[in-house]
């Protein structure tokens, strides 16, 4: 019963409006400011300093304090200058599978000629991305947001902050900008093993396998199995390849929702269905996809990879952002 | 960049400032260290270097044990030495050392804005001992060095150098100066204390006392510091008649004058016309003498006048005070005062100075009229071999005597001291009267400087049908002494302070334009008290300021200094570049929309520019370079602020 009411309060006061297209410009109307424990504290020692001038008759004491207390004063302003008339928009973002943080992008412009110093980016108010921002110029922050399930993923309201330039004052702004972030579904770990090639126009059940025929080293990708991880490599030179393998060119494999045992979930079937796509892809095949509703046709190469990761992805959501 | 706590206070602080925080340490406390034992002085310095060298090789912070102990040992140390551990000065070392100690132990941020903060309570300890304009500016250079240490720590990118936090510590010191101003001038005033002073809070205070015995005044004339100020409404009086009235002597034991302990209070004081008005500005001497030209015709606020015309503050003077003043120069007073008080005015100790009993005897016999008498014994004084000097031979048990008739060398506790005792030997009662002769004028802002070195003694006798008259022996001995001041009267033998003496004129000349500039300080800066400010009110219109209305005026007048620091601050959030490159184009485009041609929404600058240029081929070439250079700013590169500029002069000077 507290909490909606205070959900509704912030709303009003904060005025969160959900996500915002293109540019957000952080007006005066949008940043708000409090002092920090900091601040309190400083406002104390202010106050004992103006104490013992009264009691000791110091008029100086009273001028320092004064001094002080209204340069602390002036920090708010500082404060909320640091912020305030930055501007806004979200870059691109990569596609992550469920368990990664996806890595949102923010693009701050500073488009007015004082430095900004010290701004904190923050998605989760845990953690944050500290950068500075030159008069004209533009910082990219970083926010990851971990990735939990697959589909679209939105950042949420982000925090922007900042102490400087004495710390006596925090002043923060929201920003909600209207970006999401793809999220495949992780690939099945173990896997199941590949299904069986078809050899073109219809000669099924005569394929090999299409990963014994080793072609190659190739730097390590997530969702590579690691069983084509080439430890010897990595023992040498610590860093993770994955051993390719050339499949048959004229062979067609198909990974199909329907080959995948019947006891398995949604998630399930959709887990190794992204391990087979990222297995086929690593070996240069060419594949398609069979989902329940939609079929991708044989391709290869990364675009296909994206479409069919992609497909998985949204599989049964009732959106699909353009 | 890596992903940080969203609050950095547990950050671990660098070398670069852990350096900063031990500079402004060292920089606050370093007139505290002057004054501290010198063992302290060594632990703080080595406490210091210590924190130093860890910061230097990025080593931890000693464990809290170690820290506590040395702490505990400090405190037992200040404890032995100063034998208690509050007051001024062990206080004043108690924070000292426990701040150094802070210092070694500071690891984080949170630790080293805390010690920011601490040592800017640091600082206000500092006037404790010292309110001067010198100690003013050094400790606003103090603050304004822990303001950039603060900053400093603030930085969470790269690292900008020293100059960044240094400009914006010194703006925001500027900026809150109008703030400041008006929350010194309007803040309610309280008169302190608001609780008992330590007893040592008031050390180190020089003045009159209530006593006198030969060689007493000489370390005060020694000593060139200022006793009070004395600004006049009107001409100066002759340096002669300036006898600033301070306490009065009646008790004498053979050696030593003292002031009775009980006085009554002065039924009523000198009336009719004021001869001058003068306002005196008395520095902190931890007695209650007031000083007033003879005789004051009035008291001042929270004051008392007694039956010897003494003007007694109701406490202690321990911050400079300000009065008003009138005094008559040529009053008489006491005529009728009671056989009791004339009694008292003819004590003298059995048993001492008897040469001058008999000399006293003798002059009485001779001369049947007081006046006579007084006269005949100044023109001992004149006549003899009597010399005025500040290093008289020392005197044994009948100190009158050996000073009359064999040293004869003395100065004017000398001279009115035997003249008193000569006087109540032949029956005319009399008393010692302590205070401070003449003064300098200060041609700079015109006001007279009174040191102590002007510090000087007199007689009153009482004649019947006046009253108490003035008699200055010394006066009668060396004239120069009261005509010209106390440097024109010694031989150039005896030691004075430096400035006392008129010599250097350049310096003297320095000397007072300074402190002329002390005196404005004192007055306006460390004067300002509750009631000053009650005055300061009065002045801007407001006679009855009640709580009420100070908090109202002191809000808006804060609001107005707060917006003013706003609008500077603010100022450069607007000019960004495009939005003046734009502005420009606008005012362009507006200009020619006047003179018939208004631009298409949809049309770009080009295309638009080419219209203009036929419809007025003769401003062609100025709306070429317009958009050329608007074109150029908005959508080319390697464009300056520059640039920017020259559109907006080119704007200007179009006109169609």
């Amino acid at each position: 019963m507290y909490q909606p009411l205070k959900n509704s309060a912030s709303r009003w006061l904060f005025q969160w409006r959900g996500p915002e297209r293109g540019t957000i410009v952080l007006v005066q109307r949008r940043v708000f400011i409090l002092p920090t424990r900091q601040g309190l504290l400083f406002a104390g020692v202010i106050l004992l300093m103006l104490t013992g001038s009264v009691n000791y008759d110091l008029s100086l004491g009273f001028i320092l304090a004064f001094l002080l207390g209204a340069a602390g004063i002036q920090t708010m302003l500082h404060t909320f200058r640091n912020l305030a008339h930055l501007r806004i928009t979200a870059g691109r973002v990569q596609p992550v599978f469920v368990g990664e943080p996806a890595q949102f992008q923010l693009n701050i412009q500073n488009t007015t000629r004082a430095d900004r110093y010290s701004i904190g980016v923050t998605g989760n108010k845990v953690t944050a991305d500290y950068i500075d921002v030159p008069a004209d110029s533009t910082v990219v922050a970083q926010v990851p947001v971990p990735a939990l399930q697959r589909g679209w993923l939105r950042p949420g309201r982000m925090t922007l902050f900042t102490r400087f330039p004495v710390g006596l004052f925090r002043a923060w702004s929201y920003a909600e900008p209207d970006v999401s972030c793809l999220v495949y579904p992780a690939p099945a770990n173990p896997g199941l093993p590949l299904p069986a090639l078809i050899a073109g126009e219809g000669e099924g059940g005569l394929a090999g396998q299409g990963q014994d025929e080793f072609s190659g080293l190739r730097s390590y990708r997530p969702g590579d199995s690691p069983r084509h991880i080439a430890w010897k490599a990595v023992a040498r030179d610590d860093t993770l390849l994955t051993k390719q393998f050339a499949g048959r060119a004229d062979a067609e494999l198909w990974l199909s929702w329907d080959t995948l045992p019947l006891q398995m979930t949604i998630e399930q079937r959709l887990s190794h269905l992204t391990r087979w796509v990222l297995e086929a892809d690593a070996c240069g095949m060419t594949y398609g996809l069979r989902l329940p509703s939609a079929t991708l046709p044989l391709a290869g190469g990364p675009s296909h990879r994206a479409e069919c990761l992609r497909a998985l992805a949204l599989h049964g959501t009732a959106t699909d952002h353009a | 960049m890596a992903q940080r706590p969203i609050t950095l206070n547990e950050r671990p602080i660098v070398a670069r400032e852990a350096y900063g925080l031990a500079a402004g340490f060292m920089l606050a406390s370093a007139a505290h260290l002057l004054r501290l034992p010198l063992w302290l002085g060594a632990l703080i310095s080595v406490v210091v270097f210590w924190r130093l060298y860890l910061a230097h090789r990025n080593l931890t912070s000693p464990g809290k044990w170690l820290l506590g102990l040395v702490a505990f040992a400090a405190a037992g140390g200040i404890l032995i030495e100063y034998r208690t551990l509050l007051g001024r000065d062990a206080g004043v070392a108690l924070l000292v050392v426990m701040l150094a100690l802070k210092l070694l132990e500071t690891r984080t941020l949170r630790d080293g804005i805390l010690l920011g903060f601490l040592g800017f309570f640091l600082l206000v300890t500092n006037f404790l001992f010292s309110q001067t304009i010198t100690t003013a500016l050094y400790m606003l250079g103090c603050a304004w060095l822990l303001i950039v240490v603060l900053i400093g720590m603030q930085f969470t990118g790269t690292w900008p150098g020293w100059r960044q936090p240094a400009r914006r510590a010194a703006l925001l010191l500027v900026q809150a100066l109008p703030l400041m101003l008006v929350l010194f001038l309007l803040f309610p005033r309280i008169q302190g204390p608001l609780w008992g002073l330590p007893q040592d809070s008031h050390a180190g205070l020089s003045g009159l006392s209530d006593n006198m015995s030969p060689g007493s005044l000489n370390s005060l004339i020694l000593s060139d510091a200022v006793a009070f100020r004395a600004e006049f409404r009107g001409r100066i009086p002759e340096a002669s008649a300036l006898y600033w009235r301070g306490p009065v002597l009646w008790d004498y034991d053979g050696r030593t004058w003292t002031a009775p302990r009980f006085v009554f209070n002065a039924t009523d004081l000198p009336a009719g016309e004021p001869v001058v008005e003068y306002t005196v500005t008395v520095e902190p001497h931890n007695k209650r003498w007031l000083f007033a030209l003879e005789m004051p015709m009035q008291r001042p606020p929270r004051a008392v006048a007694t039956r010897d015309m003494q003007l007694l503050s109701t406490t202690p003077v321990r911050s400079r005070m300000r009065y008003n003043m009138t005094s008559q120069l040529q009053a008489t007073y006491g005529a009728d005062d009671s056989e009791n008080v004339l009694n008292r005015a003819l004590q003298l100790p059995q048993g001492f100075n008897p040469r001058a009993l008999k000399h006293a005897q003798q002059l009485r016999q001779k001369y049947r009229d007081n006046r006579q008498l007084i006269d005949a014994v100044l023109n001992d004084f004149r006549n003899e071999n009597f010399v005025y000097t500040l290093s008289p031979p020392l005197l044994g048990e009948h100190a009158v005597d050996e000073f009359l008739f064999d040293t004869r060398r003395g100065f004017c506790e000398h001279y009115a001291s035997a003249f008193t005792v000569l006087m109540r030997a032949a029956g005319i009662p009399a008393r010692v009267v302590t205070g401070y002769q003449g003064g300098q004028v200060n041609p700079v802002s015109d006001y007279i400087l009174i040191r102590q070195a002007d510090a000087h003694a007199w007689t009153e006798v009482w004649i019947a049908g006046t009253g108490w008259i003035r008699v200055d022996p010394t006066a009668a001995v060396s004239p120069a002494r009261v005509e010209r001041g106390i440097a024109s009267a010694l031989p150039r033998s005896d030691e004075l302070p430096m400035f006392v003496r008129g010599d250097f004129e350049l310096l003297q000349r320095m000397r007072l334009t300074w402190d002329s500039v002390t005196y404005t300080w004192n007055q306006w800066v460390l004067g300002y008290n509750p009631e000053r400010q009650r005055q300061f009110l009065a002045n801007l219109g407001f006679s009855d300021a009640t709580w009420q209305k100070l908090a109202v005026l002191l809000f808006v007048f804060a609001g107005l200094a707060v917006l003013t620091g706003a609008l500077f601050a603010f100022r450069d959030l607007r000019g960004a570049r495009n939005d003046i490159v734009r502005a420009a184009y606008d005012r362009f485009c507006r200009k020619l929309a006047r003179g018939g041609l208004p631009r298409h929404p949809s049309e770009g600058p080009l295309v638009y520019a080419r219209r203009a240029s036929q419809w007025k081929p003769e401003a062609a070439p100025a709306i070429e370079t317009i958009t050329q250079r608007y074109v150029t700013l908005r959508y080319g590169t390697g464009a300056s602020e520059q640039d920017a500029r020259e559109l907006e002069r080119s704007v200007s000077r179009f006109a169609v």
